[in-house]
C-alpha cells in the first residue's frame, strides 16, 4: 500500500516545482513520480534537473518526457517556440544534467500501474492523450489496472469498462476519484510548471493505493516570480504570458 | 463472473446463508464472518451472461458511493467484492423489510404520516449533507432501525456530487420508478437533489391518502403527463385532511425545481412546525386544476426540455437554502442589541435569499419547583414573550413562510438553543452576546456555551466597546429602576 505523489511537466519552473514539493510533504507520501518534461519552456532547468536527480537518489520514479529527450537529441516535430526554448535550455545545462536525462526510462511499470509521458501504446511517438479515442491505444497496449501519463497539461481521467469502452470521467479538483476495480484507468495529470486549462496554479495527483483512488490537486505558486525569470532570460514572451493566464 | 451465490459459498471469509430476497437486477443473501458478530447481509448483481452494461454500472455506482456514506441513516459496508471473481456488497443486517408493506397499508393516521415524514426528512436531509442525492426513493428502498431512524438503501441509480457520474452516458431513457420520480429526472437531469424532494413528496402524499400522486404509470408516455396534470389534492381524498399538510404535500410536488422545497431540512422545519406553514391556494384547493389551466400548462410544457440549471453543486445548493435560527433577547437594556442582530440578519439574507429565519426567545425557568410564568398583572409571560418577538420579528420584513418564531422555556437557556438547533437541523445560529464582565468570564455566558456545543455555526454579535460605552448609563438607569420597583 502506497501514497504517490504523480507530477508531471514541470517545464524548469523552479517556483510551482517548489511549491508542489512543499504541498505534498504534509500529505503522507511514500513515493514521488515524475512522469517526465523536467525542463523545456522555463527559466530554471538546472535547478529543476537537479531536484529531480536528488529525489531519484531518494526512491522517486522519472520517466522521460519529449522535451527532455530533445537535449540529446533535436526533436523535428516541435513548434518554434518549443524549440527556441530548448536550444535556449541546452545552453544551461552541463553534461552530467544533460546525462540524467538522456538516460530517463521511457516509461516504468510497477505493481498494476504504469508511468509514462505520453500515450503508453508508443511512448517514443508522444502522442496526445486528449480523448476517448485517443485513450484507447493505451488501454489497449497494456494490462494494466491504471496508467498515469502527462504531456497535454490538462488533467483528464479516462475509465475503461468491462466491454473496453472508454469514457471519460469528470473531475473535481481536490476530490477523490475511486478506481473502481471493475475497470481499468488512464488519469491524464495536470502541468506542474505550465497549465493549460485556464487555471494557473500548479497541478500535480496523489495516488492513495489503499484507498484505490487518485485526487487532482492544484498549488498556487508565485507565478509572476517565475514569468518575470522567463522574461529576463529572453525566452519569447508566450511563455511568460502563458504561465500567469494558465492557458 | 465466474462464481455464482448459492447458500454455502464461502467467499473472501464470508460464508453465505438463505437467500433473503431475489430482485430484477440482485439477490440478498445472509452472511456470516468469523471477525464480525453483527449480523450481515450480502448484495451480489444478477449480471446476465455475456456484458449486462446497466447492471454492471448500476453496481459500480453503490461500490463507489455507498463505502463513503456514514451515518444512522445508511447501511454500514463491510467488504466489497471484484469484479474478477464475483462481485458484491456486504453490509450491516437491518431488521424487518422495507417499508413497502408499511404503504401498502396505508392510508395512515395523520399523526403516523407526519412522524414518519420527519423521519425520511431527516434521513434525506443526511444523505443530501453527503452530497449524494438518492435519486430512486421510493417505499421498497426505505428501511427503519429498531431505533427508529430510516435507512435509504439501494445507491444504484444515485449521484455523488463529488464523484464520476458514470451513469450519465449509459442510459438514453430516464431512470428511477415511474411512480415517484420527479418531471427533471423524466427530462435526463440527475444533479438536482431537489428531485429528492418530489419523491419524498410523493411518498408522503401516499402514505397519507393510500394513493400515488401520479398512478402507476406503466410508460414514459404516462410519466411525462406528471409535466403539466396535478394531482388531486390530498383534501378531495380524505374528510378533514389538514391543510398545512396538503400545503406541504403539494409544494414538494411543484413540477418546477424552484418551487419546490430547496432542502428537505426546510421541509422538515415545516413538517416539525404545522401551525406556522403559510398556507397557500395550494393548501385549500379541494380539486385538480380545471382543464383550461392544464391544457394551458400543457402548451407550455410540452416543448420545455429542461428546467433552470441547479446550483452548482448539492452543498451549495443546501446553503443557499439554509435555517438561520436567531437567538433574540428581548430585555430592554438588551434594545440595542436586538437591533444589531437585525442588521445582521438582513445581511445574511441579502446573500441567501432562501434562507429560512427561525426566531426564538428562551424563558429561563428554576431548575425545581414550580415556575411562576405569569407576572403580577396577570399576563401570561409566554404569551407576552411571543407577542415582542414576533413584532421583532415583523421588523425583517419577511414573508410568512421565511419566518417562524418561538418561546423556549428551561432551566439552561444554552441547552434549549442547542436543542432547538439540532432538532431543526439549523445551519446558522445567530445570538447577542451582552458585554463582557469578569463575572460573566467566570461564570460563563450563554453564548459561550452555545459556541462551544452546537453542531453548526454561530455567530455573535456584540455591541462595539465604544457604543456600549455610551449606552451604559442609561442601561445602568434602567437596571436601577427595577431593583428601585
Amino acid at each position: 500500500m502506497a501514497r504517490y505523489a504523480l507530477l508531471t511537466d514541470i517545464h524548469a519552473n523552479r517556483e510551482a516545482f517548489e511549491a508542489v514539493l512543499a504541498d505534498l510533504a504534509g500529505r503522507g507520501i511514500t513515493r514521488i513520480v515524475i512522469l517526465g518534461d523536467i525542463v523545456g519552456y522555463g527559466p530554471d532547468p538546472g535547478w529543476c534537473v537537479d531536484r529531480a536527480k536528488a529525489l531519484a537518489g531518494e526512491g522517486a520514479v522519472i520517466v522521460q518526457g519529449n522535451h527532455d529527450a530533445a537535449i540529446a537529441q533535436i526533436d523535428n516535430s516541435m513548434n518554434a517556440i518549443a524549440r527556441t526554448a530548448i536550444e535556449w535550455t541546452c545552453g544551461q545545462l552541463d553534461a552530467a544534467q544533460g546525462a540524467f536525462l538522456e538516460g530517463l526510462p521511457l516509461s516504468v511499470a510497477e505493481d498494476d500501474l504504469i508511468f509514462v509521458h505520453a500515450s503508453a501504446d508508443c511512448p517514443k511517438d508522444w502522442i496526445y492523450v486528449t480523448s476517448e479515442r485517443s485513450a484507447w491505444p493505451s488501454f489497449a497496449a497494456t494490462k494494466a489496472r491504471a496508467i498515469f501519463c502527462g504531456h497535454v497539461h490538462v488533467p483528464a481521467i479516462y475509465s475503461c469498462d468491462l466491454s473496453s469502452r472508454v469514457q471519460s470521467q469528470r473531475i473535481t479538483a481536490g476530490m477523490p476519484v475511486p478506481l473502481i476495480r471493475s475497470r481499468r484507468w488512464l488519469a491524464v495529470v495536470g502541468a506542474v510548471g505550465q497549465p493549460r486549462d485556464g487555471v494557473p496554479e500548479a497541478a500535480y495527483a496523489i495516488l492513495d493505493t489503499a484507498k484505490n483512488e487518485v485526487t487532482f490537486r492544484r498549488v498556487p505558486y508565485d507565478k509572476a516570480a517565475t514569468s518575470a525569470k522567463v522574461r529576463a532570460a529572453g525566452l519569447p514572451e508566450t511563455l511568460a504570458l502563458r504561465l500567469l493566464r494558465g492557458s | 463472473m465466474r462464481i455464482r451465490p448459492h447458500k454455502g459459498l464461502q467467499i473472501d471469509g464470508f460464508t453465505l446463508g438463505d437467500c433473503l430476497h431475489t430482485g430484477g437486477f440482485a439477490t440478498i443473501w445472509d452472511a456470516t464472518h468469523a471477525l464480525y458478530r453483527t449480523p450481515l447481509v450480502m448484495k451480489v448483481p444478477t449480471i446476465l451472461d455475456g456484458y449486462d452494461g446497466p447492471t454492471i454500472v448500476g453496481f459500480e455506482v453503490e461500490q463507489m458511493i455507498m463505502p463513503r456514506l456514514t451515518g444512522p441513516h445508511v447501511p454500514r459496508v463491510y467488504a466489497e467484492g471484484d469484479f474478477a471473481t464475483m462481485p458484491y456488497i456486504v453490509t450491516e443486517r437491518l431488521p424487518g423489510d422495507s417499508l413497502l408493506k408499511l404503504f401498502k397499508s396505508a392510508p395512515l393516521p395523520i399523526e403516523e404520516v407526519v412522524a414518519l415524514a420527519v423521519k425520511m426528512a431527516t434521513a434525506l436531509h443526511e444523505l443530501h449533507k453527503q452530497h449524494v442525492i438518492h435519486l430512486d426513493l421510493k417505499p421498497a428502498n426505505l428501511m427503519m432501525r429498531e431505533t427508529g431512524e430510516i435507512v435509504f438503501v439501494d445507491f444504484g441509480l444515485s449521484r455523488h456530487d463529488h464523484l464520476p457520474d458514470l451513469l450519465a452516458e449509459e442510459f438514453r431513457i430516464p431512470m428511477g420508478t415511474y411512480p415517484y420520480i420527479a418531471p427533471e429526472q423524466y427530462l435526463r437531469s440527475r444533479d438536482d437533489l431537489r428531485s429528492d424532494i418530489f419523491a419524498l413528496g410523493a411518498m408522503i402524499y401516499e402514505l397519507a391518502t393510500g394513493k400515488q400522486p401520479f398512478g402507476e404509470p406503466m410508460n414514459l408516455r404516462g410519466v411525462r403527463k406528471r409535466l403539466w396534470r396535478d394531482p388531486v389534492p390530498p383534501r378531495a381524498l380524505k374528510f378533514r385532511f389538514p391543510d398545512w399538510l396538503q400545503e406541504v404535500i403539494l409544494r414538494a410536488l411543484e413540477v418546477d425545481p424552484k418551487d419546490r422545497y430547496q432542502s428537505a431540512a426546510q421541509m422538515l422545519f415545516d413538517l416539525q412546525h404545522p401551525a406556522q406553514v403559510k398556507i397557500t391556494p395550494r393548501g385549500e384547493k379541494l380539486q385538480q386544476d380545471g382543464k383550461g389551466e392544464v391544457f394551458r400548462r400543457w402548451r407550455r410544457m410540452r416543448r420545455v426540455k429542461s428546467f433552470g440549471p441547479p446550483p452548482a453543486n448539492a452543498l451549495a445548493q443546501m446553503d443557499n437554502a439554509p435555517i438561520l435560527m436567531v437567538a433574540v433577547d428581548l430585555s430592554p437594556e438588551m434594545e440595542a442589541l436586538a437591533l444589531r442582530l437585525l442588521q445582521a440578519v438582513r445581511r445574511i439574507r441579502a446573500t441567501q435569499s432562501d434562507a429560512r429565519v427561525a426566531c426564538v426567545n428562551v424563558i429561563k425557568t428554576a431548575r425545581i419547583g414550580i415556575d411562576q410564568t405569569t407576572d403580577d398583572a396577570g399576563v401570561n409571560l409566554h404569551v407576552s414573550r411571543l407577542v415582542a418577538l414576533k413584532s421583532w420579528a415583523a421588523q425583517l420584513d419577511l414573508s410568512e413562510e421565511q419566518v417562524t418564531v418561538a418561546i423556549l422555556e428551561g432551566p439552561d437557556p444554552a441547552a434549549e438553543i442547542i436543542g432547538y438547533a439540532v432538532n431543526n437541523q439549523v445551519d446558522h445560529i445567530l445570538m447577542g452576546a451582552r458585554g463582557s464582565s469578569s463575572t460573566r468570564r467566570f461564570l460563563g455566558s450563554v453564548s459561550s456555551q452555545v459556541v462551544a456545543e452546537a453542531p453548526c455555526s454561530v455567530t455573535v454579535v456584540r455591541i462595539p466597546s465604544y457604543a456600549s460605552a455610551l449606552d451604559l448609563p442609561a442601561a445602568a438607569d434602567n437596571a436601577r429602576d427595577r431593583a428601585d420597583a
